[in-house]
């Protein structure tokens, strides 16, 4: 895919020019005109341009946010909210970043999905697969940092929350949390190091977003069909096919985006966080926002404070080796029959555990809780070696141009 | 043949789908079931609540009488400036009538020249002035409670509806479509209405007084309001829900100053991206209908 050669033509002295000495303009265009891309892909396909527009979004806001805020503990909460009050449309500003956390999260967890129930992380596409989840693996720390940035109740009880988790390391785990506190519980040296991270992280995400990208070029799309593009008849090319797709994507996807940021700012974020951080204070119910939910519901369900820890861990690094888990070679979930309802039925647990996240963790919460969290490893460990195994794969068509087409004639003079 | 066959079927799927949708604008009392021992907090109507949402500048004036007369005695709103008061989207008072509030408030600004702190009348520019000078000052003088500050109150508080877990989905989507932002104020509407005489046999503590809304319903602030509580200049009856409800609006204001500008850009924002979208699927179209997909 990477190696199809560039149509570009430099068209004036200067571009020529510059095409002999550093051929950028040459790499974009045969990345990003050129590029021959399945001609079956589905609006699912659409959440990679989605997702760049998120991280963009994300990192103009924040460095706006970064001008006006101020990260002490005596001063972050009340900066927040001059931002707020003062600066020419901060609450804009401000509600468009926090509203965008949720937004990435829920265009990344689609495009999650849709790896998995697509089989986009089989071979030749495992590095690509590895480099999206160390993607989601650090904008959980990014969002989780700059959520703490706020510095309300809910802020510092879930940094107090989750820092402490570190003290169930056996031996050295009261010393690392000292180290990753600066002290001898949160407080400022906490926040000002929250604060770099959170500003150094996003460029971190858009390094590997090159790579994913890049990796992605190399092997091309996955398609709906699973079937890899053969002839140029199962490609169109990127402009203006997709260019023109992803764009009215993205458009529809910022309308969302906008009801939330002008109608709903505050409906996914929590109202304790409004107000400010009293550390002699616990709150009656310390939630994390609801896309770290899931992955909450995972820690409590183990009474063992370490073992909670090391599966919450586990419930995102299974992700790493998923290529090697699955057994079929045949991609598509659409062409597995016995594979597809524990498809549906894992995405079911996904959402359990996000309900159950937000809930105490007692009685038939706890419970349902447990056999979720007992289900959401099963199908990775169990569920996708053994069916991949045992499983009679629908016939799948020869070719992308094929299953389009439907009948070879046509596919033949197309 | 084949259009006849499929034409019913895409009204059923239409009809099905407008059913659902006009079905979340349907209030959602059919599900309100009672639950455990804290009472059902309402919506209320306010009028800068869902999409066409502003404040009613006389509403929140009404609203800043009371707070200024009954609340402001222990709450502060250190949040905000006195020049606040006459910004747009906000009570709207003249700058003359904000000056003069802010006159009556005593700023310690600076010190003389023997070292002595020195006081002045308020400006528009300065904050709000707190009540006590500390937390110890507040607590000692309110019965070992601190009355806290209101700034953002109208968001800090939220309820949680009793309703049984598989319609929760639903009240999510219809506080999303509906662009329910007043859990906060509806908390504090109920508070100032929730004050009741203790059921038999609940024995309140020294200095409390029973509330049906807040939690663990002894709450230390007596009964604020009271009909006829503050003279309302626009004639507008002075009845306890009227006080309550004006005093609400002015704080879901200071929690929110500018929800005029925002909420009127908002429409601004979708009519712009709505165009832009339907021109790029007319242009997807165009350009799709060269090949087979």
């Amino acid at each position: 895919m990477s190696d199809h050669s560039s149509s570009y033509e430099p068209s004036n002295g200067f571009t020529r020019w510059l095409d002999e000495r550093l051929p950028i303009m040459r790499l974009m265009h045969g990345q990003f005109i050129d590029f021959p891309t399945p001609r079956n892909l589905n609006y699912l396909w659409t959440f990679g341009a989605i997702l760049t527009f998120c991280l963009m979004v994300q990192i103009i806001t924040g460095i706006i946010l970064a001008m006006h805020y101020v990260p002490h503990g005596m001063h972050a909460w009340s900066s927040v909210e001059h931002i707020m009050r003062d600066v020419n449309w901060g609450d804009l500003i401000r509600y468009t970043h926090a509203v965008g956390a949720s937004m990435f999260f829920l265009a990344a967890y689609i495009h999650m999905f849709r790896g998995l129930y697509y089989g986009s992380y089989k071979s030749p596409r495992e590095i690509l697969w590895i480099l999206g989840v160390m993607i989601i693996l650090c904008m959980i720390m990014t969002a989780f940092m700059g959520y703490s940035l706020v510095w309300g109740q809910m802020s510092f009880w879930a940094v107090t929350v989750i820092t402490n988790l570190f003290t169930a390391i056996p031996v050295v785990g009261e010393s690392i949390t000292q180290w990753i506190w600066g002290g001898y519980s949160v407080g400022d040296p906490t926040l000002n190091r929250l604060l770099s991270l959170h500003y150094l992280f996003p460029f971190i995400i858009a390094a590997l977003v090159g790579l994913h990208i890049w990796a992605l070029h190399v092997v091309g799309s996955n398609n709906p069909v699973g079937v890899e593009a053969k002839t140029p008849k199962d490609s169109v090319s990127f402009f203006p096919f997709y260019v023109i797709k992803d764009g009215f994507a993205v458009i529809v996807f910022a309308l969302l985006f906008a009801w939330f940021v002008f109608y709903a700012p505050n409906y996914l974020g929590h109202s304790d966080n409004f107000n400010e951080a009293n550390p002699l204070q616990t709150p009656p119910h310390i939630v994390p926002e609801w896309y770290f939910l899931p992955f909450y519901a995972i820690l409590r369900a183990i009474p063992d404070k370490l073992l909670g820890v090391i599966a919450m861990v586990a419930a995102i690094c299974v992700l790493f080796v998923i290529p090697w888990l699955d057994t079929s070679k045949v991609r598509s979930t659409s062409y597995r029959p016995l594979y597809k309802p524990f498809f549906w039925l894992f995405v079911i647990t996904c959402l359990a555990l996000g309900y159950l996240g937000a809930k105490a963790p007692e009685g038939y919460y706890l419970l349902a809780s447990q056999l979720f969290t007992a289900y959401y490893f099963i199908h990775f460990l169990v569920v996708m070696p053994l069916i991949g195994m045992i499983e009679t794969p629908k016939q799948l068509p020869d070719s992308i141009a094929e299953d389009v087409l439907e009948d070879t004639s046509e596919a033949e003079k197309a | 043949m084949n259009l006849s066959f499929t034409a019913p079927f895409k009204t059923s799927k239409l009809s099905i789908a407008v059913l659902v949708v006009s079905s979340l604008f349907v209030s959602p009392l059919v599900f309100a079931a009672g639950g455990g021992d804290a009472p059902e907090i309402k919506r209320q109507e306010w009028s800068f609540s869902g999409f066409f949402g502003r404040y009613d500048k006389a509403q929140l004036q009404r609203g800043f009488g009371v707070y200024n007369e009954v609340c402001s005695s222990c709450h502060g709103l250190k949040l905000l400036s006195y020049r606040n008061l006459a910004e747009k989207g906000g009570p709207e008072f003249s700058k003359e009538q904000a000056l003069a509030i802010a006159k009556e408030a005593t700023v310690i600004d600076g010190v003389d020249d023997e070292g002595e702190p020195l006081e002045r009348p308020g400006k528009l520019s300065d904050r709000f002035v707190p009540p006590f000078k500390n937390e110890a000052a507040a607590r000692s003088v309110n019965n070992g409670a601190y009355p806290p500050d209101l700034s953002v109150m109208a968001k800090a508080r939220t309820f949680h509806r009793h309703v049984p877990w598989y319609t929760e989905p639903y009240y999510w989507l219809y506080d999303i479509t509906t662009g329910y932002e007043e859990k906060g104020v509806d908390y504090l509407y109920a508070l100032l209405m929730g004050y009741k005489t203790a059921p038999r046999g609940v024995v309140l503590n020294d200095g409390m007084s029973y509330n049906t809304v807040f939690p663990g319903h002894q709450i230390a602030m007596a009964a604020p309001l009271s009909e006829d509580a503050v003279e309302y200049a626009d004639g507008t009856p002075t009845t306890l829900d009227q006080h309550a409800r004006d005093v609400s609006a002015f704080l879901a204001w200071t929690a929110e100053p500018h929800l005029n500008a925002r909420k009127d850009m908002g429409k601004r924002v979708l009519l712009y991206l709505v165009i832009l979208a339907l021109l790029l699927y007319l242009a997807k179209r165009s350009v799709w209908s060269r090949v087979k997909h």
